[in-house]
């Protein structure tokens, strides 16, 4: 028989981290005070692991009004108002009850937009799951889709975008990153600080449950047979109880009534609390036995650590307790004052008389270990990179790929997921879902906002640093094509367990990468999560950093969409097309092959060839705009058909080096963007892209009902019935979850 | 003309029922908590979309209890204008104001998108604006859009003009596929015997705009208007 793990062992703690706590506080820990050290020590609070990568990114500029340390970051939209927002994962409790898991996501997200007193107006979600064809998979992915859309529903805030991609590589470890955006006036700002000692600690929403105990802990690490008991460790969400914690927080904030909000999110009552004497500097002594519970017999440890949802933790003067009392009971929900703020930086939990824990709050908040692990690059990295792609055969039928792409799980529509969402609710919705990016007016403005998220894992598995750089710049250039101008990046990094060299390799180029990409776009980081551990039995999904990006219109008037619209309107390439099949989607699909080099990418290129679209859309010269992105130019201009109702001539392909066919069609490249305007307006494109530096091919114009693609000298190399493409993009999904 | 629009606890859609009548319509407007038990004073009550308590139990199935829905019927006796809203026509049908019930969509899935309609009576309180027979765009987003009646009220809903609006194609024609949720007879909304009752699955509050992309659920709003002008007028004439 095994001996027993000792406590601190059993709650994650290393021996190293055990030690120093000992030395730090003078004596042992007790059970408690173990535990609190435990989750707040833990990657998924700490970020030990990656705080000093994460301190690479970029997070300053101009419009930024709140960078990363608060509940969500917020950026400036001028008119005195902001637009809050982060992502988040929540892949592990995903993976078990799926279901459960992505509601609470959800659930979770949006507590910290309205935390910082902004409404909630959209939601995203960036998704990756296994190949479809495993049962298990479509399980794990129609109970996602249905968990985000019965909890964001029900609260009314649209899901207006987002993305899914398939690949073996996440059968067993799903990742739900759900992202929320909030807008809200300058002066209703609130942070996560208890500030003021004397002031009351009001505990608001669900009762404490022993649900979700070492939520945070089962985070960090990684999954294995094992995690199926881990389930007690997943949460269950109430939205309708959340839905009456946004309107009564709001109350709260708007009436002026709030010294300090924060979430319950994870590690419970232990994070928040902790993390707001954190913030103002101050002390807190809260009393466990006053917490409402909906079980009998909790102990304090349990208390302190239920993940229980749809919680809040408000910090008011005690004269304000009877108004703030008034508008939470008005919304039906409890409101007990379990403590109050102390000025001795003291962390002090009693239950009762009796004090259970006694811990300076920084040690807590601010002594965790920093880990710099080491990094080596993947064995298979060189290997996979000079895979001889050139020796891929070219396909003979090339009408038959691109039936194939287009009905590939990864480029087909996602209309079988976001029908599942209310994404008109709020009457905001200008551009609806499966857009380069999605669109929200700003009610009684001009303005409006522009929403995506963006990542390629295949890209950052075969080259992590370019990976990275490219999630970047395909966020800022699906803004672009709507016309935004992106402002600020909230990001989502999922990767396997960091103390594996190669895992924390792919971790840091990936960062240094997106850091490159914002430093020379000019977009800050202001807001994001780390999700490591992404791991079953030893197996690392792979590297996915998740950029979810904020764009600003001016004017909505200046708006694109893909849709090509009228007979005769010109079809244009706009930007540099370097087409590669190295980390394709059609070698992939097509070929069975993950490897070769990405796409290369010139940012200072990306940044012209960006700012000349958006100066285009919004000057109203384009009637369309798309982004080559998975399945290369042919699989973009599908698209463009499909949405649009209509077909294309291409006669003048671009003539490359080494121009084969599949490359030229299916290749995937970045800097280009696939534009349409009036024949009459041809010049004008022509101009500015000259005004940019930047290069820009006719490629034909839009009309008919098929989509054919000649070579110069009249060779068809395709020749496709928008109708088909259609029925093929459309169905594909469906058909495979039956 | 004086409207209410009800907030149960996690309506979710009184804000744009609020907003159409306040910043497009331009009319009096305000919101009536649940718990209030008078309509006094009000022309026209909206029940909007949401999930009022939750939902968890039934659609609708707790809201029917809230004092504001007891008041209702004497309301809509006094001639009052009721419309519910997906959510709200969940409410009246489990209150019993208007007949039928609603079950889960057939493909047990929400579903958001935009479905077509055709007008099939064009002379209530809330369509006199739309012709009859015409073919109209609204979205939809319900879990629970499924309306079932049984063979005897179908008949006289259709025998008294009450099935207001139908799931259609492109050309008007009331075909399967062009059926959401599987509602019998394609049925999207139905009104009262006097007609001051209607309930109905799309959303007339998210199409008011071009920049919405569509602004067919206009045709709602301008009908009450009109009907409430015209109704005036007739008082007057009867008060001379």
């Amino acid at each position: 028989m095994s001996e027993r793990k000792p406590d601190w062992e059993e709650m994650g703690l290393t021996r190293t981290e055990y030690v120093r706590i000992c030395s730090l506080l003078g004596r042992e820990p007790n059970y408690l005070e173990t535990g609190l050290f435990a989750v707040l020590w833990s990657e998924h609070c700490a970020y030990n692991h990656s705080k000093p990568v994460l301190k690479l990114f970029p997070t300053a500029g101009s419009r930024v009004l709140q960078g990363p340390g608060e509940n969500a970051g917020i950026v400036d939209i001028g008119d005195g108002q902001g637009i809050v927002f982060k992502m988040e994962s929540h892949n592990h409790p995903s993976a078990i009850e799926p279901y459960q898991g992505a509601a609470t996501g959800v659930g979770g997200i949006v507590r910290d937009i309205f935390t910082m007193g902004a409404r909630p107006i959209a939601s995203l979600n960036s998704l990756r799951f296994g190949d479809l064809s495993d049962p298990r998979v479509r399980y794990l992915f129609s109970g996602v889709v249905a968990g985000i859309g019965d909890y964001g529903n029900c609260l009314g805030i649209p899901t207006v975008g987002g993305e899914v991609f398939f690949d073996p590589s996440f059968k067993d470890n799903p990742l739900v990153n759900a992202m929320c955006v909030g807008l809200v006036e300058h002066g209703q700002i609130r942070r996560g600080a208890a500030a003021g000692p004397g002031n009351h600690v009001l505990l608001v929403g669900a009762r404490t449950g022993r649900d979700g105990i070492h939520g945070c802990t089962f985070a960090s690490e990684e999954l294995s047979e094992e995690s199926e008991q881990r389930r007690p460790a997943v949460q269950v969400g109430d939205p309708f109880m959340e839905k009456l914690l946004i309107e009564a927080c709001l109350e709260v904030i708007a009436a002026g009534l709030v010294v300090g909000i924060q979430d319950l999110g994870a590690a419970g009552l232990t994070s928040s609390s902790a993390e707001m004497a954190g913030r103002a500097g101050t002390g807190l002594d809260l009393d466990v036995a006053l917490a409402p519970r909906r079980e009998e017999g909790m102990t304090p440890y349990e208390v302190m650590l239920s993940e229980s949802q749809e919680r809040m933790l408000l910090v008011i003067e005690p004269e304000q307790e009877q108004d703030v009392r008034r508008i939470v009971e008005k919304w039906g929900l409890e409101a007990t004052v379990i403590g109050r703020v102390t000025g001795d930086g003291i962390y002090r939990i009693r239950d009762g008389a009796a004090v259970v824990a006694e811990v300076p709050v920084r040690f807590l908040t601010d002594e965790a270990p920093v880990y710099y692990p080491e990094a080596r690059q993947p064995a298979y990295y060189e290997e996979k990179r000079n895979w001889p792609v050139a020796a891929t055969p070219v396909p003979d039928d090339l009408n038959q790929v691109l039936r194939r792409l287009l009905a590939d799980p990864n480029i087909a529509s996602k209309e079988w997921v976001y029908r599942q969402y209310d994404h008109t609710v709020m009457t905001n919705t200008v551009v609806r879902p499966g857009a380069d990016a999605a669109v929200l007016r700003i009610k009684g403005t001009r303005k409006g906002i522009a929403l995506t998220c963006d990542g390629n894992a295949r890209y950052c598995y075969l080259d992590p640093y370019q990976g990275g750089m490219q999630a970047v710049a395909e966020a800022a250039r699906n803004l672009s094509c709507v016309g935004a101008e992106p402002l600020g990046i909230t990001d989502c990094l999922n990767f396997g367990n960091p103390e594996k060299p190669e895992i924390f390799w792919q971790f840091r180029e990936a960062v240094r990468g997106m850091c490159e990409a914002c430093r020379l776009l000019e977009i800050p980081v202001v807001s994001g999560n780390v999700s490591f551990y992404n791991e079953t039995n030893g197996e690392a999904i792979h590297p996915l950093p998740v950029v979810g990006m904020v764009g600003l219109l001016p004017d909505l008037a200046g708006r694109c969409t893909s849709q090509f619209q009228q007979p005769g309107d010109a079809i244009l390439l706009l930007g540099q097309f370097r087409p590669g099949l190295g980390a394709s989607e059609y070698l992939s699909a097509i070929h069975g092959v993950e490897a070769g080099p990405v796409p290369a990418l010139d940012l200072a290129v990306e940044a012209r060839v960006q700012a000349c679209c958006r100066s285009l859309a919004r000057s109203g010269v384009l009637k369309s705009a798309h982004d080559c992105a998975e399945g290369g130019l042919a699989v973009t201009l599908a698209e463009c058909c499909i949405a649009g109702g209509i077909g294309a001539l291409i006669d003048n392909v671009p003539v490359l080096e080494e121009s084969r066919d599949d490359n030229i069609l299916f290749g995937e490249t970045q800097s280009s963007i696939v534009v349409t305007c009036a024949p009459v307006r041809l010049p004008l494109v022509i101009q500015a892209a000259r005004e940019h530096d930047i290069p820009c091919l006719a490629l034909g114009s839009v009309g008919g009902d098929s989509l054919v693609i000649r070579h110069d000298g009249g060779r068809i190399m395709i020749n496709l019935p928008v109708e088909e493409m259609e029925s093929l993009w459309r169905e594909s999904i469906p058909s495979l979850m039956g | 003309m004086r409207f209410g629009v009800v907030v149960f606890p996690a309506s979710n859609c009184d804000m744009d029922t609020y907003h159409v009548v306040d910043q497009v319509l331009g009319h009096p407007v305000s919101y009536i908590w649940h718990r209030e038990q008078s309509l006094d004073g009000f022309d026209c009550v909206v029940l909007p979309g949401g999930f009022a308590y939750g939902d968890y139990l039934r659609a609708g199935a707790i809201a029917r209890f809230a004092p504001i829905v007891e008041a209702l019927p004497a309301f809509a006796e006094r001639g009052g204008l009721v419309l519910g809203i997906c959510n709200g026509f969940q409410v009246l049908l489990e209150a019993g104001l208007l007949p039928g019930a609603m079950r889960r969509n057939d493909s047990l899935q929400f579903r958001c998108r935009d479905v077509l309609l055709r007008v099939e009576n064009a002379h209530t309180p809330f369509t006199n604006r739309y012709r009859m027979g015409e073919v109209i765009r609204m979205p939809i987003a319900h879990g629970e859009g499924n309306y079932y009646a049984d063979p005897e009220t179908l008949e006289q809903l259709e025998g008294e003009g009450r099935i207001v609006f139908r799931y259609c194609s492109a050309a008007g024609e009331i075909l399967p596929a062009a059926n959401p949720n599987g509602a019998i007879g394609n049925i999207a909304g139905v009104c009262s015997r006097r007609g001051n009752i209607l309930g109905l699955m799309p959303h007339p509050e998210r199409c008011y705009e071009s920049i919405l992309g569509n602004t067919d659920g206009l045709g709602v709003w301008q009908s009450i208007l009109h009907w409430w002008g015209a109704a005036r007028e007739q008082e007057a004439v009867r008060n001379v």
